[in-house]
């Protein structure tokens, strides 16, 4: 019978059903961070038991460090004493830990792909409902809790029930100034925040496969902006050479006494995992690459997006889904009906988190801001998601260009994302930022978030305002601008 | 239920499957997130405990500020009470934060009501004890418009029955005003007799060790 790709990869983790109630789904991979594991070590401690596989999980500390100066001890004594919870708890159970001052550490979803610890096929899990980034590889991958934290550390499973299947197709090629961050937000503004409740979704149709690893993981990590239990994309070539030669990748070389590389044997079922031609999903939506412009949001859920080029949806012109929260969200954002976004005032820039903070995304803004300077009244804030993509940020120069132009290089960590450290935008400021979460306060308490690409973010923080990045670009029929960026990126 | 699933040692309180009988909070507002139920800057504890201070605290205070409350936010006009936080569609969306469901059930909540909820929210409210009631869109306008007219309005949850009923000015739920809600029948043992998913899959341990060896 023909099965979809999530339906393979499904199947193969199903220790047993409960009759009439949820399956026993097994965890391949699970990534925990500072902030929602510590309760789950307790339960464990409560319960005298241990973390059950140890070596299939993996942890780093993120949402709470500091971006600067992380080589001094954190300054503020909560977030110091949760990191200080997850350095004793990994200790106590054998867990691996990259912890600040490692050249590993980073976002937890930025690193477990740059590592080969994410690969097609399995089951990944993290206190964090970003975790849908790993998708983008071809695994099920999706956002816990921390009682759920403390399940996967006692016993390496999970109580699931099958989500309904969404297949969004999205054909042709990008206009010049379009990347996938404008694609997620499109189809977020097109199905709205809450459009795919209850269903994993797959992204497909030659846009998609066209994309590098680095955008397809910016489209499945904000799947759960739609609510999707998870996003996924069928591995190909791209994947396979993504991933080929990491740190954690199958070995290339056979080991001892065995016949064939675990490389060749991955790569053979890897390349079982796709939708089958005739496989059923339960929803299907079409979109042309072509239609899609620059996006931004105007509003307090990522569903409220609009072209840069256009205005703010009045009463009238607004989706259902989003017509009761407009006034209020218009009055949180200190924007106006019907009125144009381009041209409003930004304060500052932010430019990283899980969505955005990869060495493609830093490349993109240097490329676009080289020999550019920042508008003088914005602050510019460029969080790298890694220390191997401040590190490769470092080697390429992208630094001293980002100095040049008046940007700050910081360390990495979540950062102004969710606004848990220092990095926080002050009340009534507003932020174009490259995150996925434009909710009241989500950047610090009456903070305003416009989210946008890397590309769009960068074009503000130049002019200071919301600004149609093509305009700055050099004149390019062909798209050749971006296309060459992203072609430089694969060859990494 | 097998009979391993019997085994449990009940580890959160037991709902009670009788009935949850009480006046509610009405909050008619869709797209509820995390970061509003209970903001980052409140994630930093090790424990469990204590968030329901912090519950909605920028809906609730004026620049953070306790004393300041916000007196056009449900939960500080005294007239709304209860065990029930009533709330439109697409709640709990956002972050997988479980602290969300810590600080509602904290703050002193036994259920929330919607027409749907997002599914990490979900997932954490029925593992903390706190029952995510769906009704329909219908049902939910309808315990809105009670609530308008009549603040001492209440809802009955029957969770061994699976139905939600409204009634209004202390008299008995009228025709109609009720329905059958639906829930996991595994997740709904669990909510009434206090088990929880980590008991159970603890005790399903050699499947668990028989599966893996089938892995490659």
């Amino acid at each position: 019978m023909a099965k979809t790709l999530f339906e393979k990869i499904w199947n193969r983790h199903i220790v047993k059903t409960i009759d009439g109630g949820p399956a026993v789904m097994y965890i391949d991979k699970h990534f925990i961070h500072e902030v929602t594991s510590p309760q789950a070590f307790n339960g464990l401690n409560k319960r005298g038991i241990q973390v059950f596989r140890p070596q299939q999980t993996v942890a780093t500390a993120d949402h709470n460090v500091p971006t600067l100066n992380q080589h001094l001890p954190i300054k503020e004594e909560l977030s110091r004493k949760q990191v200080e919870a997850l350095i004793k708890n990994c200790a106590e159970h054998g867990v691996e830990l990259y912890g600040l001052g490692h050249p590993y550490q980073g976002i937890v979803h930025v690193i477990g792909p740059e590592l080969g610890i994410t690969q097609p096929g399995m089951t990944i899990v993290c206190g964090d409902s970003h975790t849908s980034t790993h998708g983008a590889f071809g695994s099920i991958a999706f956002g816990i809790g921390t009682s759920e934290v403390e399940m996967v550390l006692a016993t390496q499973c999970l109580l699931q029930t099958k989500p309904k299947l969404m297949r969004i197709n999205v054909e042709g090629d990008l206009k010049n100034g379009v990347v996938s961050k404008d694609i997620v937000l499109y189809i977020l503004s097109k199905i709205s925040a809450s459009g795919a409740t209850g269903y994993a979704v797959e992204f497909a149709g030659s846009a998609i496969r066209s994309l590098s690893m680095e955008a397809r993981m910016t489209i499945c990590n904000m799947s759960i902006e739609m609510g999707g239990r998870c996003g996924l994309i069928a591995p190909d070539e791209t994947t396979f050479s993504y991933i080929k030669g990491r740190k954690f990748a199958p070995p290339l070389s056979p080991e001892g006494g065995q016949e064939g590389s675990a490389w060749d044997k991955a790569l053979t079922n890897w390349k079982t995992l796709y939708s089958d031609a005739d496989a059923v999903f339960d929803k299907e939506y079409h979109f042309d690459a072509a239609d899609i412009e620059p996006m931004i949001t105007y509003g307090t859920n990522p569903g409220m997006g609009i072209p840069v080029t256009g205005t703010i949806p009045t009463t009238e012109t607004i989706n259902e889904t989003d017509k009761s929260g407009l006034n209020k969200s218009l009055a949180y954002m200190g924007l106006q009906q019907g009125a144009p976004i381009r041209g409003q005032k930004v304060d500052y820039v932010f430019i990283g988190s899980c969505t955005n903070s990869r060495i493609e995304d830093l490349r993109m803004v240097a490329s676009f801001v080289k020999g550019k300077q920042k508008a003088n009244d914005v602050e510019v804030w460029i969080v790298p998601g890694s220390k191997q993509v401040e590190a490769q940020a470092k080697a390429e120069g992208i630094d001293k260009i980002f100095e040049e132009a008046g940007f700050m290089l910081r360390q990495p960590g979540c950062s102004a994302c969710l606004g848990m450290n220092e990095d926080k935008i002050p009340a009534g400021k507003y932020c174009i930022s490259t995150s996925n979460r434009n909710f009241e306060g989500r950047q610090g308490a009456g903070a305003r978030t416009l989210l946008a690409s890397p590309l769009t973010a960068a074009a503000a923080a130049v002019t200071g305002v919301v600004t149609d990045v093509r305009e700055l670009m050099p004149p390019s029929p062909e798209g050749e601008f971006v296309s060459s960026l992203i072609e430089s990126n694969q060859t990494n | 239920m097998s009979k391993a699933e019997n085994n449990f040692n009940a580890t959160v309180s037991p709902f009670r499957g009788q009935g949850l009988h009480s006046t509610f909070v009405p909050l008619n507002m869709e797209n509820v997130d995390t970061d509003q139920i209970i903001p980052a800057r409140f994630l930093k504890a090790t424990t469990r405990d204590g968030f329901g201070k912090n519950l909605f605290r920028d809906w609730r205070y004026e620049n953070d500020d306790e004393t300041k409350p916000k007196a056009e936010f449900v939960l500080n006009q005294p007239q709304y009470s209860g065990e029930i936080l009533v709330a439109a569609k697409n709640f709990g969306c956002g972050s997988s934060r479980e602290h969300a469901a810590w600080a509602i059930a904290d703050y002193g909540f036994r259920a929330v009501v919607s027409s749907f909820f997002a599914d990490i929210f979900k997932n954490n409210a029925l593992n903390n004890g706190l029952l995510p009631v769906v009704v329909s869109d219908e049902f939910l306008q309808k315990i809105f418009a009670a609530s308008h007219s009549d603040p001492k309005a209440r809802l009955e949850i029957n969770l061994q029955e699976q139905t939600i009923k409204l009634s209004v000015s202390e008299t008995p739920p009228s025709e109609g005003l009720g329905e059958v809600f639906d829930i996991n029948a595994y997740k709904k043992t669990c909510m009434l007799n206090g088990y929880d998913d980590i008991d159970y899959l603890l005790s399903i341990k050699q499947d668990i060790i028989n599966y893996e060896t089938t892995l490659s």
